[in-house]
């Protein structure tokens, strides 16, 4: 068996040289501070690829790979938390499984993501595994069956791993909304990976897991994408499907990937994605081969973005909004001009109504979506002394405070008498937005911004502020509102932590785009000069 | 997995110690799981108990005392599909206790409710039904309320844009309650799903959740506060039943609560234009329970007025006690119920398209109005009219033995009568006689041509109920032919009268009423077969000659 180093080093090495000359974005002021930038230099290279070639060579093992993956878990958890439960021993049984059927000659039968173990959040059901949603009502509830998307990783090889730690139900920015344990950030442990899909962000930054499920519903899967330097995709409304999502604004949610690099990305939406007839939201629409448009660096011309408009919101860089951000989405839409886009700034005015017609939205949905956790068919129930009080005892014991205050807010909004100024007047607000979207998608390819106002902030900065939270969502819960895909690709560092902590860059798309969202998000992350965001924690590998 | 659905709710004297509780969540129908002390339903109009005679006539002599009364109907139809609104359980009534559950009806995360196409179909055939104008473009919203039977704390129903509205419904009110023709008005008809069922032990001290009904497509269907009494409303839930049951939608089982009706009561001085306060009634089973139900509460109503405490008439639910035949307090209503509906998001909207419609159009059943006006235009009695056209599938054979040329008055009097009774004595429905419309045809012919007398044919016809086979073929087999031949006649005439010189003799004394003895003896001497006709002329025309 190989030294962890070794086996780490393969994982993240980079085999080919950007023919792109490098460039020093000095407009990043933190830059010189940011050790990890010269840990591993170049770009991320495919993990799911690089297992997939070394099962197939015979060079490792499925449990070789499964035990690298699991020791770095062992190692790293107790500082990140990102997971709520563990599936070690399943893992490696899945992985001898494996392995058998390689040596028996069955190849071809190996699925496209044998080998790759995946964390999945924990508001996706799964069959074999306790799915809480982050909230102690649902302490030790077994689905009866696996979400769609977990079921068709599961058919296409993946091992999953574990189940990862998030905002209890999804609500909150930080995942110190969990009903169990607070994830700390790979990059520095006393900040926040951001929410709600923290656990899947953190462990795909530190390397517990290869790529990650996550859930976006205002910003879920792009904000700790970008808090924990990972690439975060939140696709089209109706692109993957959410039967088995526990739903928190169905109207909203999708589910979403992580992974570390555009590549892998690309691969498990390929695996995920499509209509479900479990899911009549789900869209038809055709699922292209994600990967294929992904070329190789050694392959781009020297302007492969030519023909490329790219809109950069106006909206998105001013006051609110970290100098360190601003400048580092500055220099990311610096670096796409040099790839041969074009690149403006175009103002969407109905960009800040979009955060309280969210919330209104998001929390009458929520109300609603919440009601089945009543203690009475499964979860955690308290014994009463009549009907009423059961339900109150139930809920006011297994649900958190985020929880009800979105509750109490959903239900107060969808009140007879304040429907029409609450709920309707936020439908209106939806439809504004969604038509500047599509004003501003009419002109550009793309639209960028940051995914979200600042880097990773300490724990417990905000837990006192809500509102101060909900202002945090501000880049991204517009995508929701408009059902768009949108890529978050880590594009740089502000100052912060031992070594800089990452910020992202937020790619918005027209309806069903992800294929051009990812092919120029490839091309950026594979031409980004000397960043690399292997977090610290995994120095001493 | 077992062990969670079959959970009950550990709460020590649940119902018991909250019935409070009941009127605080404000629960749509508790009385759906609750006794059904009255089983059979009686559409039939032959059949309605003398006391809702009474109670009508009651009700319309306090009417005449200066009061109406103004009633409207919401009725809830169980579709008989083959899998459940919203998830591919089957629907079936009557299984074991969770045992037609999945994730989805049982309200687990992360599941989705997807639209059984049947049901649109069955939406829109009852809508057609009910002369309503059909919505191209609905959608389905949540209603939100707890309660242990309800899965996902809502119910998937329709609120503002349902998918029909604005129809009518004719009904013929029976001729033993003053007949007439009346049209009622129909607001809307929705597609929601039902809730599970809650059993309470015997002890009280708990109570379990069988969710076997949650998600069993339901459409309601409310009707304008059209109706005047209890007869009325009766009627017009009857017709509901049979468009049902001629449309194939449902079973209309009240008994089986495949079909609910609640009813809204208020009575006003007649003359005075607002209404005055409605009060809700539940857990009736029965059309007559419907009808006697309402004509209580009518005069329960009209009394306070006329006592003048009409201030004690107030908006509540109440439930209809079969036992002491009258309404009590359920709940009192506190204000509006806030159901905080609000647009089903995980469903897409339900877009039809004119050729979906008329595809449906083009292959609904005569209804029943049109059928009654059918056969009060062939000349049948409305009597008649009403009983054939109750039952489809009683209008169906009658049809096919009209197609045989039959005539119609005969056909009616066979269905109505002798057939019916049998079938009713042996607890047969129509499609379960062996009997078919064409051999009824040709029994009504051979009665016709002389072949047979009628009073064989009603030995022939419980036979061909029973065994079937063909009239020919039981007349030959049990030789069965009419004598209709006068000199075989003759023979046994002279016989009889040579039989008897006794009577003979007071015959010419003047008894003149023995005829019908010597008839009844020729008869009995030729099994019956001899021509009734024949027989008395011949008959007549000896005793005249003898005397």
């Amino acid at each position: 068996m190989p030294p962890p180093l070794q086996a780490h080093r393969m994982l993240l090495s980079h085999r080919r040289a950007s023919p792109i000359p490098r460039r020093r974005f000095t407009a990043v002021s933190s830059l010189s501070s940011a050790p990890a930038k010269t840990l591993a230099p170049g770009p991320p290279a495919s993990s799911i690829l690089s297992i997939r070639e070394s099962l197939l060579s015979g060079e490792r093992t499925a449990a070789d790979i499964t035990s690298e993956y699991l020791s770095r878990l062992r190692r790293t958890e107790p500082s990140l938390r990102s997971f709520i439960h563990v599936a070690a021993a399943a893992a490696e049984r899945e992985a001898e499984e494996l392995d058998r059927r390689i040596a028996s000659g069955g190849r071809d039968a190996v699925g496209p993501l044998a080998g790759v173990l995946v964390g999945v959040k924990d508001n996706l059901c799964t069959a074999s595994m306790p799915s809480t949603g982050g909230s102690r009502i649902l302490d030790g509830f077994q689905p009866a069956y696996d979400a769609t998307a977990v079921r068709r990783l599961r058919e296409a090889g993946a091992i999953v791993v574990g189940k990862t730690n998030l905002d209890e139900f999804g609500m909150g920015s930080t995942t110190e909304g969990s009903g169990f344990q607070v994830t700390t950030n790979p990059w520095d442990d006393s900040r926040v990976p951001g929410g709600s899909s923290g656990g899947s962000a953190s462990a795909v930054s530190a390397r517990q897991c290869v790529v990650s499920l996550g859930s976006d519903t205002g910003g879920s899967v792009r904000q700790p994408a970008s808090f924990c330097g990972v690439v975060g995709l939140k696709p089209t409304y109706g692109r993957v499907s959410r039967f088995g999502l526990m739903a928190y604004a169905s109207s909203l949610d999708v589910v979403g990937c992580f992974g570390s690099s555009v590549f892998d990305t690309a691969t498990i939406l390929s695996v995920i994605a499509g209509h479900d007839k479990m899911d009549s939201t789900s869209s038809s629409h055709d699922v292209p081969d994600y990967r294929s448009d992904l070329a190789s660096l050694s392959l781009l011309e020297s302007k492969p973005l030519n023909n490329v408009r790219i809109g950069i919101i106006q909206e998105t860089l001013g006051e609110g909004v970290d100098a360190g951000v601003i400048s580092s989405i500055r220099s990311a839409a610096s670096h796409l001009e040099q790839l041969g886009s074009v690149v403006e700034e175009v103002s969407m005015p109905s960009f800040s109504l979009g955060l309280p017609a969210y919330y209104i939205l998001a929390s009458s949905e929520a109300s609603s979506n919440l009601s089945r956790y009543d203690g009475i068919r499964y979860g955690q129930q308290v014994s009463a002394d009549d009907l009423n009080e059961m339900y109150g005892d139930s809920r006011a014991n297994g649900l958190g405070h985020e929880v009800k205050m979105r509750i109490l807010m959903g239900t107060y909004a969808l009140s007879a008498g304040y429907y029409d100024a609450y709920y309707k007047r936020a439908q209106q607000v939806r439809t504004l937005v969604k038509k500047s979207f599509e004003e501003a998608l009419g002109k550009y390819d793309i639209l960028i911004s940051p995914a979200a106002p600042s880097a990773a902030y300490k724990i417990g900065e905000k837990t006192n502020d809500p509102l101060a939270m909900y202002a945090g969502d501000i880049m991204t819960v517009n995508v929701n509102m408009a059902g768009l895909p949108a890529l978050v690709v880590p594009c740089g560092f502000v100052e912060g932590g031992s070594a800089g902590l990452p910020v992202g860059l937020q790619m918005i798309g027209s309806p069903f785009s992800e294929g051009k969202l990812l092919r120029v998000g490839h091309i950026f992350e594979q031409t980004l000069p000397d960043l690399s965001f292997v977090p610290p924690l995994l120095a001493d590998d | 997995m077992a062990l969670t659905l079959l959970r009950g709710i550990r709460t020590p004297t649940l119902l018991r110690a909250n019935f409070s509780l009941l009127c605080t969540t404000q629960r749509h129908p508790l009385a759906h799981f609750t006794t059904r002390a009255e089983s059979v339903q009686t559409t039939e109009p032959k059949a309605v108990p003398k006391s809702i005679q009474q109670a009508t006539k009651e009700a319309a002599e306090q009417k005449i005392q200066g009061f109406e009364s103004v009633i409207g109907i919401e009725t809830h139809v169980q579709l008989s599909t083959i899998t459940k609104a919203f998830c591919s359980c089957p629907n079936n009534y009557g299984s074991q206790p969770n045992s037609t559950v999945c994730p989805t009806c049982m309200g687990h995360p992360g599941t989705l409710p997807v639209l059984n196409a049947k049901v649109v179909e069955c939406a829109v055939k009852m809508s057609l039904a009910l002369n309503c104008k059909i919505s191209m473009t609905s959608k389905f919203d949540r209603k939100q309320y707890f309660y242990p039977d309800l899965p996902k704390g809502y119910q998937i129903s329709q609120f503002d844009i349902p998918i029909a509205e604005k129809g009518y419904l004719d009904v013929d009110i029976p001729v033993e309650f003053g007949g007439g023709h009346r049209r009622f008005g129909v607001t809307r008809v929705h597609m929601e799903e039902d809730a599970g069922k809650l059993l309470h032990s015997e002890s009280g001290s708990y109570s379990q959740v069988d969710l076997n009904r949650a998600g069993v497509p339901l459409l309601e269907i409310v009707s304008e506060p059209d109706m005047r009494s209890g007869i009325e409303a009766a009627e017009y839930g009857a017709e509901i039943q049979r468009l049902v049951r001629y449309l194939g939608v449902g079973n209309g089982n009240m008994d089986e609560g495949s079909l609910r009706c609640d009813v809204n009561v208020s009575v006003r001085p007649i003359g005075q234009s607002e209404f005055g306060t409605k009060v809700e009634i539940k857990n009736m089973n029965s059309f007559s329970a419907i009808s006697r139900a309402i004509d209580y509460e009518i005069s329960r109503q009209i009394l306070l007025y006329k006592e003048s405490q009409a201030d004690q008439i107030v908006q509540e639910t109440r439930l209809w006690d079969e036992s002491s035949q009258k309404t009590f307090t359920m709940r009192k209503k506190e204000g509006l119920a806030d159901y905080r509906y609000f647009p089903e998001p995980d469903l897409p909207e339900v877009v039809l398209t004119g050729e979906y419609i008329d595809e449906i159009r083009n292959l609904m059943p005569e209804l029943p109005e049109a059928k009654r006006r059918r056969y009060e235009n062939i000349g049948l009695s409305m009597q008649d009219v009403i009983f054939l056209a109750n039952d489809d599938k009683v209008a169906h054979f009658f049809d096919s033995t009209l197609e045989h040329g039959t005539d119609a008055k005969l056909a009616a009097n066979w269905i109505m009568g002798d057939i019916t009774a049998y079938l009713k004595d042996e607890k047969l429905s129509i499609d379960e006689s062996k009997l078919t419309p064409l051999e009824l045809s040709e029994m009504i012919a051979y009665i016709k041509n002389g072949t047979i007398s009628g009073k064989i044919a009603k030995e022939i016809v419980v036979d061909l109920i029973a065994k079937g086979g063909t009239v020919k073929s039981v007349i030959e087999e049990k030789d069965l032919v009419q004598i209709a031949d006068p000199a075989a006649i003759e023979a046994m005439v002279d016989q009889v009268l040579t039989d008897n010189p006794k009577q003979l003799e007071q015959y010419r004394a003047g008894k003149t009423k023995l005829q019908g003895y010597f008839a009844g003896q020729v008869m009995k001497a030729s099994k019956g077969k001899a021509s009734p006709v024949l027989l008395n002329k011949i008959l007549g025309e000896k005793l005249k000659g003898s005397c």
